[in-house]
């Protein structure tokens, strides 16, 4: 029983590596083509190129890929850069548009809207959970609070029979194996995104304030990028991490029930994460769409981790031709491409945001 | 006589600007580390030497080497320490126990092992040796816990700093025992063969006419391995479970590489970072010119004392 189960999970690494693998030449294994019929796409041809958030990239790949099997002619390319860096090469006008986690700085904005000769727009993208992945072949059903996980992730939390742990889990019997919390190692939107949520959520118990990197404690172990946490939790029993979605299935592991403003402990799964963006408000006016989303909101059945991605794009553009490609793409991402978002380890957006997106890019010129 | 000249001043032209190329290349990229290192650096509100965070993009930047000199220096020594043994056995042994067929085999996998891609190394070192060197530090941290290296690790042993090390050491193996079985093959057959004929047995015939000629060469061979174990990348980043903390509790994860570092940030980092990073750099360079200037001194005095 044991050697099967390390077998497979030994296989599952070894996927692990693979995945990452394709990820760096830029192919995507899995076919996902059901969702697209070539005639719902109104194609417009030429190059676009777009970088920046690591976030977004595997749903804008899948995109890219179903947009340009749909549309001869459109060559579309997109480079999972990080976040700042696509902002900074927007803002210098070496790619049409720009992937982002977070929004941009006012530096950033001025440099957008001076390299595009227009205000430069944000437009929510797509939306994910982040997952607290745990490796405890012992249990299965999870459930932690927000001052619990600021407890394990500050090295105050140290085994998982641990009182704050038994405390979630009434019921539930805990091994009592020392717990080896992984944080990702490089600047991350993840972290900045995971940090935010515990500032805001367990204020009084979180001391390492918010950003891509922290003053982790010396009981926290670091690994590179969402691979190499995944990878580190997996090899270790009682190791966990804050992970998007997508990398749980791969690396064998199980995602936390995250308890949420209404109090209940939600589950990680594409609805709940929608349903956590429904509760996000959006500018009452304007064509610039920054998602104003609460961590703390009592909203029923809301998994609370949650993150929008955004693109950002040129509300006027110097190069029509670009322009007219990139609306077409746009059209199709906000519209039907968010049917592809579960099967890639996303959430669709809301149909209401979803709507507001399409206004907007309908007025891109 | 012209026509004989002309041939030899083209090629003396021809190496010399090649050498000319080569040290420019070298200052070149000292001087290219510091221009890139200098503002950041600046901006640090911590000292470089001594802080042990590495956080050169926070409002107040603060990040140090502190750490990732030390676990470079670590890990390193560990893999030397494992390696070095072991590696001069296998030249010994292929140049002078085995049988011939053998020692061509033998030979032939070793170098083998050093064609191997270091990534190659670090996925088989998390995949696998991690998951069987965690009940091996546990145990040992239960039984010989007193000594200092096998300290307390929090209950945690994956990803640890003796799996870094170990890793590391399989890879400078096959380098030292290349280069090393090189050396003792052009140690005179005459020289073993005097030996065995004035009734030395084969270990005291390897002792007295091969080692000591081979010295000079096993040094430069053990600090060629060491220059790849401080400079290796990917496999650290792959293997090591990485603290902001000064340990050398080698049974749990803990400390980073100045090389590991590098390769796990760059991509995200925007200018202040790279510039931190570059920093860090150009210590791991100091770090190998010193060790290289070290491994010359040592080839350099033994050789004189053999002339002497």
């Amino acid at each position: 029983m044991t050697a099967s189960l390390s077998a497979s999970r030994a296989a599952k690494l070894g996927g692990l590596a693979l995945v990452g693998a394709l990820a760096v030449t830029g192919c995507n294994a899995d076919s996902n083509t059901a969702s697209t019929t070539g005639s719902k796409i109104s194609c417009a041809t030429g190059s676009l190129k777009g970088a920046g958030s690591t976030f977004q990239k595997n749903i804008v790949a899948q995109w890219i890929k179903d947009y340009s099997a749909a549309c001869k002619g459109a060559n579309l390319d997109y480079q999972g850069i990080g976040s700042g860096a696509g902002i900074k090469q927007f803002g210098s006008g070496t790619i049409d548009f720009a992937g982002s986690d977070s929004t941009m700085k006012d530096d950033e904005q001025k440099a957008a809207d001076t390299q595009c000769g227009s205000p430069a727009l944000h437009l929510p993208i797509t939306a994910g959970g982040i997952a607290i992945a745990y490796n405890l072949p012992s249990v299965t059903d999870l459930q932690l609070s927000p001052s619990t996980i600021a407890g394990i992730f500050q090295g105050t939390v140290k085994t998982w029979d641990a009182q704050a742990v038994k405390d979630d889990n009434p019921g539930t019997t805990l091994p009592s194996t020392a717990i080896t919390a992984v944080h990702r190692d490089d600047s991350s939107g993840t972290t900045s995104v995971f940090s935010k949520f515990l500032d805001a959520t367990a204020k009084a118990d979180w001391k390492l304030g918010t950003g891509k990197e922290l003053k982790w404690p010396a009981s926290i172990q670091g690994a590179a990028k969402s691979d190499g946490v995944t990878q580190a939790v997996a090899a270790a029993e009682g190791g966990v991490t804050y992970v998007e979605q997508s990398f749980v299935e791969t690396g064998g592991l199980h995602a936390a029930k995250v308890k949420n403003g209404a109090g209940e402990f939600t589950a990680l799964t594409t609805a709940s994460v929608t349903s956590a963006l429904a509760g996000a408000t959006l500018p009452g006016t304007g064509n610039d769409l920054k998602v104003g989303y609460d961590f703390t909101a009592a909203t029923a059945g809301a998994y609370p981790i949650t993150a929008v991605s955004y693109e950002i794009v040129c509300s006027t553009a110097k190069d029509a031709t670009k322009q007219a490609l990139l609306k077409s793409f746009l059209t199709y991402a906000a519209g039907k491409g968010q049917d592809s978002a579960a099967a890639a380890g996303f959430a669709p957006l809301p149909s209401t945001m979803a709507t507001r997106v399409q206004t907007v890019i309908k007025a891109l010129a | 006589m012209s026509a004989r000249r002309r041939p030899d001043r083209a090629f003396i032209a021809l190496t010399s600007s090649a050498s000319v190329v080569m040290v420019a290349t070298i200052v070149a990229i000292g001087v290219f580390l510091v221009v890139q290192a200098v503002p950041s650096l600046q901006d640090n509100t911590t000292s470089f030497l001594t802080t042990k965070q590495f956080l050169p993009e926070a409002d107040h930047p603060s990040f140090g080497v502190a750490v990732l000199v030390t676990g470079t220096v670590l890990t390193s020594l560990l893999a030397m320490v494992l390696a070095v043994p072991v590696a001069l056995g296998v030249a010994v042994f292929v140049t002078q126990y085995a049988p011939r067929r053998l020692a061509g085999l033998f030979g032939g996998l070793v170098d083998l092992l050093a064609a191997v891609p270091s990534v190659v190394y670090g996925l088989w070192g998390l995949a696998f040796l991690n998951k069987h060197l965690q009940p091996f530090n546990a145990g040992v941290h239960e039984h010989l816990g007193w000594f200092p290296l096998f300290g307390d690790t929090g209950g945690r042993y994956s990803k640890s700093i003796l799996l870094a090390g170990l890793v590391l050491a399989i890879m400078v193996l096959p380098i030292i025992a290349a280069l090393a079985r090189e050396v003792m093959l052009q140690v005179p057959t005459s020289q073993t063969e005097g030996a065995l004929a004035l009734g030395a047995t084969r270990w005291e015939s390897i002792r007295l006419a091969v080692l000591p000629p081979s010295w000079p060469g096993i040094t430069s061979a053990i600090m060629l391995g060491l220059g790849r174990a401080l400079g290796e990348t990917i496999a650290v980043a792959l293997v090591l479970g990485t603290t902001p903390a000064l340990t050398a509790r080698i049974l749990g994860p803990g400390g980073n590489t100045i090389a590991a570092n590098i390769a796990a940030k760059f991509g995200e980092y925007a200018q202040a970072g790279r510039g931190a990073l570059v920093a860090t750099g150009l210590v791991l360079f100091v770090m190998t010119f010193a060790v290289n200037a070290l491994a010359r001194g040592i080839v350099i005095r033994s050789a004189r004392r053999r002339l002497a």
